[in-house]
């Protein structure tokens, strides 16, 4: 549905890159038309308060594994990039168009091409004939490659392409079967476990090809301090690299698997504790480009099985906003730094017009009440499943009114 | 049971609390240490009984126990099976492939199946570890764990102590715990249920625990469990009161864990001497089934005084009444047992 009256969003806090301002933005055709605080309506406006609250980016989620639009409207996301791994994988032109034009109006979704033919990741994919076809990045799935060389030409040709490679960062035949990482809860358990280091082994193979490549390679998730500190020194380098989190690994350590419980089963799999504490300074000094939700929902039959045998995954479009939050109520970033992790970034790796509140961006608009209280139920979950490992939590944080291309949805 | 036994027993747990409070026997990380003790006392009487010629105690008639067995077994099955015979329950043993289990009906839905067929208890042993705290959950009846994948075994390393405990009561010392004693574990630790509950437990009851095993079978983080790790055997020996040894899967042996069983049998089998560089009078062990000539050697599984392998099995017998009689007793209506 186009945008039919111009709209303007008065009374808010507007959270922009340069910091929060009070304000009003006016939208015009399903663009942002003016952004300030000297904005005012004009006749035949459409006019909605915002109530004092903030005026943000709406939230571009970059990997997910599945879509259920109620879940990323309840989570303040507008766009959301979905991984190859679907059935079947998104390796063939006419299912990434069919995918790129899939929850539209209200949900843009943005498929990521699969690097390789069937994931399998030793054929290269169409990668530019998906391209046209709309993916906005090329994705080595849930898991790695793990020819060397078949990485490196990838990067070659998606660098050519200018299309960014989200990269998988765990080395693979360290990985194994392994269900945890391998540390004192893992022993305690008798888990199949591997070692934290295959995320920096894998990292670093992955930061060299991207060096030689010149490509764009952004790691979905990083959740190590030994990776987190690869990344700092191949940015400081000027490696065209950056890497993403998800709620769970700044919230839980491997602590939160002691009771077998499968919503904790996940991919990567949750690390110690001093590893947790690490992503959140990753976070706090700028290392960490993209925090996502990594929504994978998985229903009873892949997780109510023994840990081992557990599917991986959670849930999380719906929780990503609040539990994001939480790092600024606990200073670890601030307001503008939080859309900036979540919107901003991600909209900037895919090459979307999108993620921040600028004059000529589409207007999506999330407008959010970040005191707001509230539980995390997973009996009420607006998804097809429900695996979050964060049920009963109490968080803060809710989404008052969301508008995809100036519509309010 | 002797009354002054009985006193002991009494005086080991707090006063005004339940003896052993839970439902569950999924693994010695449950259990303080007076439960252990508990156990342990509550099974000499079942270790008179099975020397007796007429075995059979009736208090278990009627009731229905179930052995649901995802793995194979053939040793602990026989035992679970022996041991509810022995009360005078209705033992009914199921088998199932793993494989099946996996592919078609979720273990969700077997443990439901189970329940509905008003099973009194439910005996699990499954390939995957927490298989059976994941069953525990969803059925109304006790279940005991009888191994889960790389988890816990628990009633291994109750009758493990038992049988300690009636090694060092014959040789006249008080055997009660196992306070400045050294253990060491030899073997696949990394794989062993055996050796995570042994660990547990022996602690539990006062000894110092060491594992051996070259660095691909020692899990990692193990050192925070209280262990202390060796590589060299013979340095891991050096003061040890008793040697357990475990049993070396033959499928780790295709080169990905060991080169070769001959290889770790130079390096790690316990052989007569090499039994030498313990403590003098050191006592073997090991939960079976043994792989003679890998792990150890004939001559020393066979020493008479020093081998307590037979008897580690015969405790099991008892081990598992004691189990059986515990958990049952809140549906039996036993006084004081809710």
């Amino acid at each position: 549905m186009k945008q039919l009256r111009p709209l303007i969003i008065t009374n808010g806090t507007i959270v922009t890159p340069k910091g929060m301002t009070e304000g009003a933005i006016r939208v015009e055709n399903g663009v942002i038309a003016a952004v300030g605080s000297g904005i005012a309506a004009q006749d035949g406006d459409e006019t909605f308060d915002a109530g004092g609250k903030l005026i943000a980016p709406g939230l571009v989620d970059l990997g997910v594994f599945a879509i259920n639009k109620p879940a990323f409207h309840f989570g303040g996301i507008t766009r959301a990039a979905l991984m190859p791994d679907q059935s079947p994988p998104l390796d063939y032109p006419s299912r990434v168009n069919f995918i790129a034009k899939s929850g539209k109006p209200d949900l843009w979704v943005h498929p990521l091409a699969a690097a390789t033919s069937g994931l399998a990741g030793s054929q290269l994919a169409e990668i530019a004939l998906m391209k046209e076809a709309g993916a906005r990045g090329v994705a080595t799935g849930r898991g790695w490659i793990a020819d060397s060389g078949v990485m490196l030409r990838l990067l070659q040709y998606a660098a050519m392409l200018d299309l960014v490679v989200v990269a998988h960062a765990e080395d693979g035949s360290l990985v194994g079967e392994a269900a945890a990482t391998a540390g004192e809860i893992a022993t305690r358990l008798g888990l199949p476990s591997a070692p934290a280091e295959a995320e920096a082994l894998a990292l670093a193979r992955d930061i060299a090809l991207a060096e030689m490549s010149g490509a764009r390679v952004h790691f979905r998730q990083v959740t190590t301090a030994r990776g987190f500190d690869l990344i700092r020194e191949a940015k400081a380098r000027g490696v065209n690299v950056t890497c993403g989190i998800t709620p769970a690994h700044f919230m839980l350590s491997d602590l939160a698997t002691a009771d077998f419980r499968t919503f904790t089963r996940l991919s990567p799999p949750l690390r110690c504790e001093a590893d947790r504490q690490a992503a959140r300074v990753a976070i706090g000094d700028g290392t960490v480009d993209v925090i996502s939700s990594g929504h994978d929902p998985c229903g009873p039959e892949g997780k109510r099985l023994p840990f081992a045998d557990a599917e991986s995954g959670m849930a999380g479009a719906a929780t990503l906003l609040a539990l994001t939050l939480g790092l600024v109520r606990d200073e670890v970033i601030d307001t503008p730094r939080a859309l900036e992790l979540l919107s901003t970034n991600p909209a900037k790796l895919l090459g979307a017009g999108a993620g921040a509140l600028v004059t000529g961006n589409e207007a999506d608009i999330a407008v959010i009440d970040p005191d707001a209280p509230w539980f995390v139920d997973r009996t009420k979950m607006e998804a097809t499943s429900d695996n979050t490992p964060f049920d009963r939590q109490g968080v803060q944080g809710r989404v008052k009114a969301l508008f995809k291309g100036g519509v309010k949805i | 049971m002797t009354g002054s036994d009985s006193s002991q027993t009494q005086n080991r747990f707090p006063a005004g609390r339940l003896a052993f409070p839970h439902r569950d026997l999924t693994g010695i990380g449950q259990l303080e240490r007076h439960e252990i003790f508990y156990l342990l006392d509550q099974a000499e009487q079942w270790v008179e009984l099975n020397r007796q010629s007429a075995k059979h105690a009736g208090l278990l008639g009627g009731m229905t126990i179930i052995n649901a067995f995802f793995e194979n077994s053939t040793r602990t099955l026989l035992s679970f099976e022996i041991a509810g015979k022995r009360l005078g329950a209705d033992v009914v043993n199921m088998h199932a492939a793993q494989s099946s289990v996996k592919k078609g009906e979720t273990l969700i839905d077997t443990a439901i199946t189970l329940n509905a067929m008003r099973a009194d208890a439910i005996v699990i042993r499954h390939g995957s570890s927490g298989a059976t705290q994941l069953i525990a959950d969803k059925v109304d009846c006790p279940v005991l764990n009888a191994g889960d994948g790389q988890h816990e075994h628990p009633t291994q390393a109750l009758l493990d102590a038992l049988a300690l405990r009636h090694k060092l009561k014959e040789r006249g010392e008080s055997g009660e715990d196992f306070t400045g004693m050294t253990i060491t574990i030899c073997g696949d630790i990394l794989h062993s249920r055996v050796a995570r509950s042994n660990i547990l437990c022996l602690q539990a009851l006062g000894a110092k625990v060491r594992v051996c095993a070259p660095p691909a079978l020692v899990p990692s983080g193990i050192e925070a469990v209280g262990v202390e790790v060796f590589h060299n055997f013979d340095a891991a020996l050096s003061g040890t009161d008793v040697v357990m040894m475990l049993r070396l899967q033959s499928e780790r042996m295709s080169g990905q864990f060991i080169p070769s069983e001959r290889e770790y049998h130079h390096l790690y089998g316990l052989t007569k001497a090499r039994l030498q560089s313990a403590a003098p009078d050191a006592i073997v062990m090991h939960p079976g089934p043994m792989n003679r000539g890998v792990e150890i050697d004939s001559e020393v599984a066979d020493l008479l005084d020093r081998s307590i392998i037979t008897q580690q099995v015969e405790m099991g017998v008892a081990i598992r009444m004691a189990c059986l009689d515990i958990l049952t007793r809140s549906a039996r209506g036993v006084e004081g047992w809710v």
